[in-house]
């Protein structure tokens, strides 16, 4: 199993750090660097992006290809397919938002799906791919995009954003400043109290803002840690020799669960997040 | 793990993806969707309407066929009662032709009954007169006594 690179025998640690190591490159001094790139915020995980945005490609051409064949008649079983996780999406998105957005529930489905890809990752063997990348020349291969924590903030930032986006789109800008400043203790507005409200409404501020910041930061994180634990599971089973067979077959049935659940939990807190910001207090 | 670049990228991806899905699948998708739940919920409404429409047939096409059957035994009963009237008829028209004929024939033997007396009559009377001619011829003229012969002949 650990034999990707011609480095002879690895050690423990050294495989394990090999599997969670990312192919990155980066300019340094004008000149493009692989795998040097430790702390440069401008290097690119190039395993990541290439698989996240593939399997993104993969989606959408299952989708577009059943969005072109719709039709009233009779549907044909992919396309049935297609139409249950869509119905099964529209339906939570129902349930929660009652509002009239073009745009959420498309939203929920990328997510729904496209994470539930990125996760369905980790069942693949954990040597499989980086063997074969290791044949061809790429010295680092990390499989599971939803196991690298640029992936999930990418994602959650951009929730985030359209978080800002409906709260302004509903309540306007004042309406949004006051959110975070009179919650959850409204500031005394006539009287000696004025003197204490600049300092409530700081208060008021921090504490808003830190909650604004956590949904981004807890939805990445949840989808993020609990991936990478998992990977970090099936790269531990991979070192045990031939126990690993049924330990792995054990820990992939329950993994099913996890990528199921946590591609679900990534959508509906997106769709609970938007809802909470585009109603009206 | 650092934080680099690689969000950014993920970033814009998620945006180029959420918009084609918006554009491109979601839409086209649940129009078809939605349209199917018509046309199905059409089709459940046309299917209790012929079956409404078809039970009101049957209850119909009962009602003619029952009516069939009750003129069906008018009829019969008719024809019968017609048959044994022209029995009757037959019967009756037969006694009266038979009848007929009996007195006709009746008619005819006493005619000729009759005639073969009056003719035996004749014979009877002129045999007498021939024999009382050839008695009398010694005793009797015949053209005296001619009242008394005829009398004898009306007699016989």
């Amino acid at each position: 199993m650990a034999g990707e690179s011609g480095h002879g025998a690895q050690t423990s640690g050294e495989y394990i750090a090999h599997h969670l190591q990312n192919l990155q490159v980066c300019r340094v001094d004008s000149e493009w660097v692989w795998n040097h790139c430790a702390g440069n915020p401008m290097a690119i995980n190039v395993d990541s992006m290439v698989f996240s945005v593939l399997l993104g490609l993969i989606f959408i051409l299952i989708f577009r290809g059943a969005a072109k064949k719709a039709s009233a008649g009779q549907p044909g079983k992919m396309q049935a397919f297609v139409e249950i996780v869509i119905d099964f999406i529209d339906s939570s998105v129902k349930d929660t938002f009652h509002g009239k957005s073009g745009l959420i529930a498309p939203l929920a489905l990328t997510i729904f799906v496209w994470v539930f890809f990125m996760n369905l990752m980790d069942l693949i063997p954990v040597d499989w791919l980086p063997m074969i990348g290791a044949a061809v020349g790429v010295p680092y291969l990390k499989v599971v995009p939803t196991t690298d924590v640029n992936i999930t903030f990418g994602m959650s930032i951009a929730v985030f954003f359209l978080i800002i986006f409906y709260s302004i789109k509903t309540k306007g800008i004042g309406g949004f400043i006051a959110e975070l400043t009179l919650h959850p203790i409204a500031p005394p507005m006539k009287g000696f109290g004025l003197i204490a409200a600049p300092f409530i409404i700081a208060f008021n501020f921090i504490l808003e803002s830190v909650s604004l910041l956590a949904k981004p930061l807890s939805l990445s994180l949840r989808l993020f840690g609990n991936m990478f634990a998992g990977e970090l599971i099936f790269i531990l089973i991979a070192l045990l020799g031939v126990w690993q067979l049924p330990l792995h077959f054990g820990w992939a049935v329950f993994h099913i669960l996890i990528v199921t659940l946590q591609a679900f939990i990534f959508m509906m807190l997106t769709v609970v997040y938007l809802t909470l910001a585009s109603e009206e207090h | 793990m650092d934080i680099n670049m690689t969000l950014l990228g993920q970033t814009i991806a998620m945006i180029v993806f959420v918009w084609f899905c918006m554009k491109f699948i979601w839409p086209p998708i649940m129009t078809a969707i939605e349209a199917r739940q018509k046309e199905i919920a059409d089709g459940l409404a046309a299917a209790e309407r012929g079956q409404q429409s078809l039970g009101k047939a049957k209850a119909e096409s009962d009602e003619i066929v029952d009516d069939a059957r009750k003129q069906a035994t008018q009829i019969l009963d008719q024809a019968h009662a017609r048959a044994n009237e022209i029995v009757a008829e037959g019967k009756a028209d037969g006694i009266k032709e038979r009848e007929r004929q009996l007195a006709a024939a009746t008619a005819e033997v006493e005619q000729e009954t009759n005639r073969a007396r009056e003719e035996l009559r004749g014979q009877v009377s002129a045999i007498a007169v021939a024999s009382a001619e050839k008695i009398l011829r010694r005793e009797i003229d015949a053209e005296a006594h001619e009242d008394i012969l005829s009398k004898l002949a009306a007699e016989l």
